[in-house]
């Protein structure tokens, strides 16, 4: 008796312990961040043209903007058209659909830098591009493709079946069905797997490095060479860290990641409300 | 007339559309094909010139002297992993017990999605944050240089704490209540039937949720390189440095040109072949759960 006891109390305190040190880990980082960046973020950081004595974050965070509209602009028609013949028109068991499936899942287990080499090889070398802000969008945006595929499909299938009923019920065909019942129901879930790639694109690194390259500047045209601000970071590491700088890229990262895991989860939020009350 | 024309080029806007939805959902497939053949068609003969054991099993990786061994990449992929492991697995399970268990329900909604942030934090940053805390507390505690296989583990380990402790939560969850009541019932504690009824039921879920979080360890890239070290030497010690085979490729590839170039996209196919047996190894436990 005494035995189970002691080893309740035993039981008890790991957990403890572990939570402790998983919360702290997590504040800590985030503090640390914030607490070493803030005091370095001024005006200078933002201005409009990147020097060696001014280290400006300003082309990087235009630069990655631009990327990530570009990706998604690829990826977001391609990944919610997949997820409606996964879920509205095809037949869940046949050959093609697992095909599909366990592509899909190997797409999303793929590391980054694979994504990149790839990218490089294809973009970059075989069709030419060089180092371009639309080669890396190309790599990203067969990277978070899975994401939204696999949002889209999840959405899709909580909209309740009796609304396509109700639908094919008063006459409407099934593309009909499809965009103007189903989808728009659909659509927060989907919204949020979004926001979700856009936060993945915006700390990728790997994948860019080879892809869009490291030059500093906007570039003209989507056909340049551009960083994002994650690449940004690793530039100011790799060509001698320019410590100050990087604290305040940190910050400014990790708050956009806040931001838009914030946004995700609210947008997923009014998802599951709107559903109990419908 | 006009009636039937109309319908009939309604049937044939719903087939277009169905094709179109079908070319895209066939996009993932053409992608994979294509990563394939790209990585395959320029690593394989790179492997076969080099050899394929002395480029497996090779010691040395001196691309000056055109020796291409990744050997001790290989075994510094699986040593950060396994360090990661050591570090994520015990905290990250024991957490997820907690969330599940025995988290209160107001403190739940605040620790869920700070956790959930650790997912989203850029593995760049992670890296930032290593060398800036982990890689100098290493160095003035143990008087090395610091970037290390352990910084590499811990900051890995960190880094699949969110992995683990998200599906691993839901696997706890996923147990039916009855194992719970019934252990309290025969007399146990909270405590011991959270851990000998609950945890032994929750077993795959928890089992897929590590090998997930391994997954993401061999693939990790800047993290691990901002802290490692690097060295293409055979890893010594928990406190030397050691290079990983994605640390290989983006270490190299800026300068690399010719069978160099090569022998690092058939890194790449080494690695893309851990991550495919992984997937299975995942994909195969998934199978388990469902049946």
């Amino acid at each position: 008796m005494k035995r189970a006891k002691s080893q309740t109390i035993f039981l008890r305190s790991i957990v403890y312990i572990a939570a402790a040190i998983t919360i702290v880990t997590v504040v800590g980082i985030l503090v640390y961040i914030l607490i070493k960046g803030l005091p370095h973020i001024s005006w200078d950081l933002f201005a409009f043209k990147y020097t060696s004595e001014n280290v400006s974050l300003f082309p990087a965070l235009v630069n990655t903007f631009t990327m990530t509209i570009t990706a998604l602009l690829m990826a977001a028609p391609l990944g919610i058209f997949s997820g409606i013949y996964l879920v509205e028109y095809a037949n869940r068991n046949s050959k093609s659909v697992k095909v599909i499936r366990i592509t899909t899942e190997t797409l999303s287990g793929i590391p980054s830098i694979v994504y990149g080499l790839f990218g490089y090889l294809l973009f970059v070398a075989t069709l030419g591009w060089g180092y371009s802000m639309l080669a890396g969008a190309f790599s990203l945006a067969i990277m978070i493709l899975p994401v939204i595929i696999r949002s889209t499909e999840e959405s899709l299938k909580s909209v309740p079946d009796s609304y396509r009923e109700g639908s094919f019920g008063l006459g409407a065909g099934k593309l009909r069905t499809v965009f103007k019942i189903v989808l728009p129901a659909a659509m927060p879930g989907i919204l949020a797997g979004i926001i979700l790639s856009i936060g993945r694109i915006v700390g990728e690194t790997a994948v860019l490095i080879y892809t869009s390259g490291t030059v500093a500047q906007i570039p003209k045209s989507l056909m340049g060479s551009g960083r994002t601000l994650s690449v940004h970071l690793y530039a100011l590491w790799s060509e001698g860290m320019n410590t100050e700088s990087a604290y305040a890229t940190a910050v400014v990262l990790v708050v956009t990641v806040i931001f838009l895991n914030a946004m995700s989860a609210y947008v997923a939020k009014k998802f599951t409300k709107g559903k109990k009350n419908g | 007339m006009n009636n039937l024309s109309n319908k009939k080029s309604k049937s044939i806007k719903e087939n277009i559309m169905k094709a179109i939805f079908f070319a895209s959902a066939f996009m993932s497939v053409f992608s994979v094909l294509l990563i394939c053949i790209f990585l395959f068609a320029n690593g394989l003969p790179a492997m076969a010139e080099i050899g394929f054991l002395e480029f497996l099993l090779g010691r040395e990786w001196r691309p000056g002297n055109d020796i291409y061994g990744i050997f001790p990449m290989i075994i510094g992929s699986l040593y950060v992993t396994a360090g990661a492991l050591a570090i994520g697995v015990p905290i990250g399970v024991l957490t997820a017990v907690f969330m599940a268990r025995f988290c209160p329900a107001k403190l739940y909604k605040i620790i869920k999605p700070v956790i959930n942030l650790l997912a989203g934090i850029p593995s760049v940053v992670y890296g930032f944050f290593g060398l800036m805390v982990i890689v100098p507390f290493i160095r003035n505690t143990f008087k090395v240089s610091g970037t290390s296989m352990l910084a590499a583990s811990v900051v890995l380990g960190i880094m699949i704490l969110p992995t683990i402790i998200g599906m691993s939560e839901a696997a706890i969850r996923a147990v039916p209540d009855s194992y719970y009541e019934g252990s309290l019932a025969l007399g146990a504690s909270h405590e011991r039937s959270v851990f000998y009824s609950m945890l032994p039921a929750a077993k795959s879920g928890i089992l897929s949720s590590i090998i997930l979080g391994m997954g993401r360890a061999v693939g990790e890239t800047m993290a691990v390189v901002m802290v490692a070290g690097n060295q293409a030497v055979m890893p010594s010690g928990l406190l030397k440095g050691l290079r990983t085979l994605t640390a290989n490729i983006v270490m190299e590839m800026g300068y690399a040109a010719d069978l160099h170039r090569e022998a690092l996209i058939a890194t790449a196919v080494v690695l893309f072949v851990f991550i495919l047996i992984i997937n299975l190894i995942f994909s195969v436990i998934k199978k388990g759960i469902k049946s």
